[in-house]
């Protein structure tokens, strides 16, 4: 696996926190999640649904429907400028030009009145100083390199005339056509059916090879985080619990919700006797959550002090991290025990 | 899809067939008839008159008459304007409307497209809450009260208008006189076309290709007027066809406050007065516009969204 620290980072997220406004109270969808992005890497959000996988990757790119939800805390570093900082027209260059985005559902992300090529070459012009002809020789390009059969005809059509598959490819094509340095693919194949899904995670490995693009990829399947990713970050009721290089992770699983979650992966080699291991209970809800592991209710090794703080982050090595207190010593727990006692006084 | 056109055409005359039949039975289940006054006729008199009109036919043979007359384009004569027959009543009448309710819904869609999408994009500010107060107002004044309140301020107070009469008519006045019925009929079809427009508009703006297009890095503008504007025009195509032909004959109250001689009079007056031919007349002329308008709509909506095709 090649090794991504001595590549440049071109994105890093630093405690990012948005919140959403509800009638109940404020939802922290996302608190205080950091990672970072070397050229060329593929980086994996993992967790359940609702852990917050998607709003923290559309708060990177400022997408999150305001109101109710506003990012209101930490810095997205694109290129040494923070894109929360951003002007409109600064944040125009950015999307769709340097970081781009495809999401899960293509039967209905691309626009169904107006026809493939239009959507195609509005992009390609948007960001790039070509003549209409010759933005529409690049869509055909593009097409043809997702592997669309006739591009210069299938290019006229309408988005219904394509398969879901299909719709997934053109947007992977119109992502792409800008050679974005950071592809967001926000759950790209939980839409398509399984044949589908591994040509599409294929085709964008490949192609993101191709022009050495990284990628964010959110998914809440291990299987293709195995495949596809260098590095994985494990989410959890808004935080990120572990972040560790993907062989490391599945060989190693230091939180006890990553473990649950490779023990979840059903196993083709145990003959089919052992029945299928689940994390019980439910990821908890994220309104006013009071200070303590958002795990521990769930957690089959939980101490005392999981219900009275948040577990400080502890580096395995320079690569791997993990927030739990099962790594901590035994002075600091007690500490953190004696303080949690004192703020409850 | 000219083939499409063809067969819809040729659909409409069953349909208008049978309407007109239905009509011509239903008004006459009605109690009374065009001839019962206060005053009872003498049994000579009574016998003179139906047997003017054919009333002493069989209604299927009457009714076979009047088929055969309507085929050839005369409505028949009226009841009860007896110095003239239904042709020349509606022929008289429908331009006025015709003019009178175009004007109306044009000034209905430019602003209630505009002020309806204004409401969408600035959601929750004074932008979305004045238009979209003045729509409650037109949903819940009734014409009668607006209609005497603009001649009120805008003939009495301000003379700027005149209060009565239509440019349309001889010695009727100026194109001044066409302002304010043109407000007061557009009113109600403003507050509609605006709600319509805003709440599919904001529905529009929420869904995913236009957080495809934000993330592509389009300009808000771009994306509201070439990406979220045929999608939300549809609600507004689809209640134009029956709208329009309301305004035409549901201008009742405005051709009476502002005295001009328009259909929406005859389409009340006639059902008062029994005149089984001037209702039909005005009935056929209703049902055809709102057939044809119904036709557009659809062939409009085939335009704007490429997933429906016509076969």
């Amino acid at each position: 696996m090649k090794d991504f620290d001595k590549e440049k980072v071109i994105l890093n997220v630093e405690g990012l926190q948005t919140y959403f406004k509800t009638d109940a109270g404020i939802l922290k969808a996302v608190d205080g999640v950091s990672f970072v992005v070397h050229e060329g890497e593929t980086v994996g959000l993992v967790g359940e649904s609702g852990c917050g996988k998607s709003v923290t990757n559309l708060s990177i790119m400022r997408l999150v429907p305001s109101p109710p939800g506003k990012t209101v805390g930490g810095k997205v570093i694109f290129d040494g400028k923070d894109i929360l900082q951003m002007s409109e027209k600064e944040l125009r260059n950015i999307r769709g030009n340097k970081i781009s985005m495809i999401f899960q559902d293509p039967m209905t992300s691309l626009n169904p009145f107006l026809k493939i090529s239009t959507q195609m070459i509005e992009t390609i012009r948007l960001h790039q100083d070509v003549t209409k002809k010759e933005a529409r020789e690049k869509a055909v390009e593009m097409l043809r390199l997702v592997g669309i059969p006739k591009p210069e005809q299938r290019i006229d059509c309408y988005p219904h005339q394509f398969s879901g598959g299909m719709r997934q490819r053109v947007m992977i094509a119109m992502a792409l056509s800008c050679h974005a340095k950071i592809l967001i693919a926000d759950e790209p194949t939980t839409a398509l059916d399984v044949t589908i899904q591994a040509q599409i995670l294929e085709l964008i490995k490949a192609l993101t090879e191709k022009f050495n693009t990284a990628v964010i990829l959110i998914t809440h399947d291990l299987g293709v985080v195995a495949g596809m990713c260098d590095k994985v970050c494990v989410m959890y009721a808004g935080r990120i619990v572990e972040s560790s290089p993907t062989e490391d992770l599945f060989e190693h699983p230091m939180h006890p919700y990553t473990e649950g979650l490779i023990a979840s992966v059903p196993k083709l080699d145990d003959g089919g006797k052992e029945k299928l291991f689940s994390i019980e209970g439910q990821p908890p809800n994220v309104i006013d959550l009071p200070p303590c592991c958002p795990f521990h209710p769930r957690c089959r090794k939980k101490m005392g002090i999981c219900q009275a703080m948040y577990p400080p982050v502890y580096h395995k090595d320079e690569k791997h991290h993990v927030a739990c207190w099962l790594y901590a010593s035994k002075e600091e727990i007690d500490n953190a025990l004696k303080e949690a006692r004192d703020v409850r006084k | 899809m000219t083939k499409y056109i063809i067969k819809r055409l040729l659909g409409m005359i069953p349909t208008i067939l049978i309407i007109i039949t239905l009509s011509f039975f239903i008004v006459r289940i009605a109690p009374g008839g065009p001839f019962d006054g206060e005053r009872v006729l003498t049994e000579a008199v009574r016998r003179n008159i139906e047997a003017r009109y054919h009333f002493d036919e069989p209604l299927v043979k009457q009714y076979a008459r009047y088929m055969f007359d309507v085929l050839r384009g005369d409505l028949g004569p009226s009841y009860k304007y007896k110095d003239h027959d239904v042709n020349y009543l509606i022929g008289n009448s429908l331009p006025n409307s015709i003019v009178l309710g175009s004007m109306a819904m044009a000034v209905a869609l430019v602003f209630g497209i505009s002020l309806g999408i204004t409401a969408a994009v600035k959601q929750n500010t004074i932008l979305d809450y004045f238009p979209m107060c003045l729509a409650a107002l037109g949903l819940s004044v009734p014409l009668f009260v607006v209609a005497p309140l603009l001649q009120q301020i805008f003939s009495m107070q301000l003379h700027w208008f005149p209060t009565t009469g239509w440019f349309m008519t001889t010695g009727g006045g100026g194109w001044k006189t066409a302002v304010l019925p043109t407000i007061a009929l557009s009113f109600a079809y403003y507050a509609d076309i605006a709600r319509l427009t805003r709440s599919s508009m904001l529905e529009t703006l929420r869904s995913d290709y236009i957080r495809t297009a934000k993330a592509k890095g389009m300009k808000n503008s771009t994306i509201i007027f070439k990406h979220a504007m045929k999608g939300a025009m549809l609600p507004v195509v689809s209640y134009l066809g029956p709208a329009f032909a309301g305004i035409l004959t549901g201008s009742i109250v405005v051709e009476q406050v502002f005295t001009i001689p328009g259909l929406g009079k005859f389409f009340v007056q006639s059902s008062f007065n029994r005149d089984y031919t001037l209702i039909v007349g005005v009935v056929i002329v209703y049902s055809i516009i709102l057939v044809i308008m119904n036709f557009i709509v659809d062939i409009v909506y085939a335009q704007l969204d490429p997933r429906i095709t016509y076969k």
